[in-house]
């Protein structure tokens, strides 16, 4: 019995993104509520790196006109050609950071201790901790995926727009299309770790406890 | 078949440490159960049938005591080996029914298979054949939410099912049902167990159980009061009758 009892348990990988599928699909309104947050936090980030790239764009158009209107919106300039991050622009991408962190963590925090009791269900019929570890994981990366896609899409064109308003026009698009790049990929990026980071601990919580302990938890 | 304890538990104690206070739920239970017998665990609420069900089951762990399942130790196994045993040896019924409210009543079923790696076919076709058995046919697309109480109970019934299990552990499992409702998942339970040669444990306090129990175990404030035979039972309800 032992012997077989390692090959008999298993949840094929399939099997495994079909259900966390599923489950974003069931429950519709709730994983759009917990994308949203996703959405939100990453347009946030996206929004000032990118919002930082273009005053750098400004910089290297060396127009000075430009570069007054860039004064005038409260950037610091420096005398080199870059404009180093002043203090005001650290923080404002320290916080919306942090924004994103706890948004994100929120959200998948509160999806995965409302399956307290699916989780222990789960583990009745024979679930072991990593089948169920890996089920909420995949739901959180096609949830942090999609949602820090779309996010960094609405961030990077609300910033684009921004600039095109405040500068009257987009000669400096050329000039940091790979930063903007950069600074999209590297949004997406934060905003699938922190979801996975955010699915993770509860998971492993739930996964871990007896199934008697994980179905009595309070709905 | 021959009369093998397919369950014994051995002074087993459970202690629940509630911030100040340790409450002592099970206070040493004895019990072997044979297979394939229909087991009532009877006794009122807070008496610790459920807690000694869920040690029965590998849901919990007791503070001290072992149980056996077919004469292996669980409290040896390792979480392979734990999910192994719930997974093909042990079918759960739950009085809150307890099934995953994103799926189907077919994919409720198939599910402790697809852990089991039974193929997609077999799985679903195996499924259709449990749910009919239950009664629910035509019901396998709908989620537990389109369902009466009743008819949730049977899917658990056919999910309990869906491996052949050794064992089925059934909780309190007319509850949250009515009368009528209850009655009839009795019978259902009582029919399987009889046809797929199951042994049945059940722990809860309606005596409706009583009727088709092999054997009656009574658990008061944490022991076992009394063990009490289908035969002796009737002699029982005889006399109340007359």
């Amino acid at each position: 019995m032992k012997k077989k009892a390692k090959r008999l348990v298993e949840l094929p990988f399939s099997k495994s993104v079909r259900i966390a599928y599923q489950s974003i699909r069931a429950r519709f309104f709730r994983s759009l509520v917990t994308t949203s947050t996703l959405v939100l936090a990453v347009a946030f980030l996206c929004y000032s790196l990118i919002g930082f790239n273009i005053a750098q764009g400004i910089l290297l158009t060396g127009d000075p006109e430009l570069q007054q209107i860039l004064a005038q919106n409260g950037y610091d300039l420096e005398t080199g050609v870059t404009l180093k991050g002043s203090a005001k622009q650290r923080w404002i991408i320290i916080l919306s950071l942090l924004v994103c962190t706890v948004g994100i963590i929120n959200a998948q925090l509160m999806s995965v201790t409302e399956r307290f009791r699916e989780i222990g269900t789960m583990k009745c019929l024979g679930a072991l901790d990593r089948f169920v570890v890996r089920i909420f994981v995949i739901e959180a990366a096609m949830q942090g995926f999609t949602g820090s896609f779309l996010g960094a899409i609405v961030g990077g064109f609300t910033a684009i727009v921004s600039g095109l308003v405040t500068f009257n026009t987009l000669d400096f698009l050329p000039l940091i299309m790979d930063r903007i790049l950069v600074s999209s990929l590297l949004s997406i990026l934060v905003g699938m770790v922190l979801s996975l980071i955010g699915v993770l601990y509860p998971a492993f919580l739930a996964a871990s406890m007896q199934p008697v302990e994980a179905m009595r938890v309070e709905q | 078949m021959p009369s093998k304890n397919i369950v014994r538990v051995s002074g087993v104690t459970k202690n629940f440490d509630l911030d100040k206070l340790v409450v002592k739920v099970l206070k040493g239970i004895d019990l072997t159960i044979e297979t394939g017998k229909y087991v009532s665990i009877m006794g009122p609420s807070g008496s610790g049938k459920s807690t000694l069900f869920n040690m029965i089951g590998g849901l919990d762990k007791p503070t001290s005591g072992k149980v056996f399942i077919d004469e292996v130790d669980i409290a040896q196994l390792d979480a392979y080996e734990l999910a192994w045993l719930r997974c093909r040896k042990i079918g759960y019924i739950f009085q809150t029914f307890n099934l995953i409210p994103v799926m189907t009543a077919l994919e409720n079923v198939t599910l402790p298979m697809t852990f089991a790696g039974v193929g997609t076919d077999a799985a679903i076709e195996k499924g259709m054949h449990l749910l009919d058995q239950v009664g629910l046919t035509g019901r396998q697309g709908h989620k537990p939410s389109e369902l009466s109480g009743g008819q949730q109970q049977r899917v658990a019934v056919a999910r309990a099912l869906a491996n052949s299990p050794a064992i089925i552990l059934a909780d309190e499992p007319t509850g949250n049902l009515d009368l009528t409702t209850g009655e009839e998942i009795i019978t259902l339970l009582k029919k399987l167990s009889v046809e797929e040669r199951v042994t049945v444990i059940s722990a809860t306090h309606d005596y409706k159980m009583l009727n088709v129990s092999d054997q009656v175990v009574w658990i008061r404030d944490g022991h076992v009061d009394k063990i009490q035979d289908r035969d002796e039972l009737e002699i029982q309800t005889g006399g109340l009758k007359a």
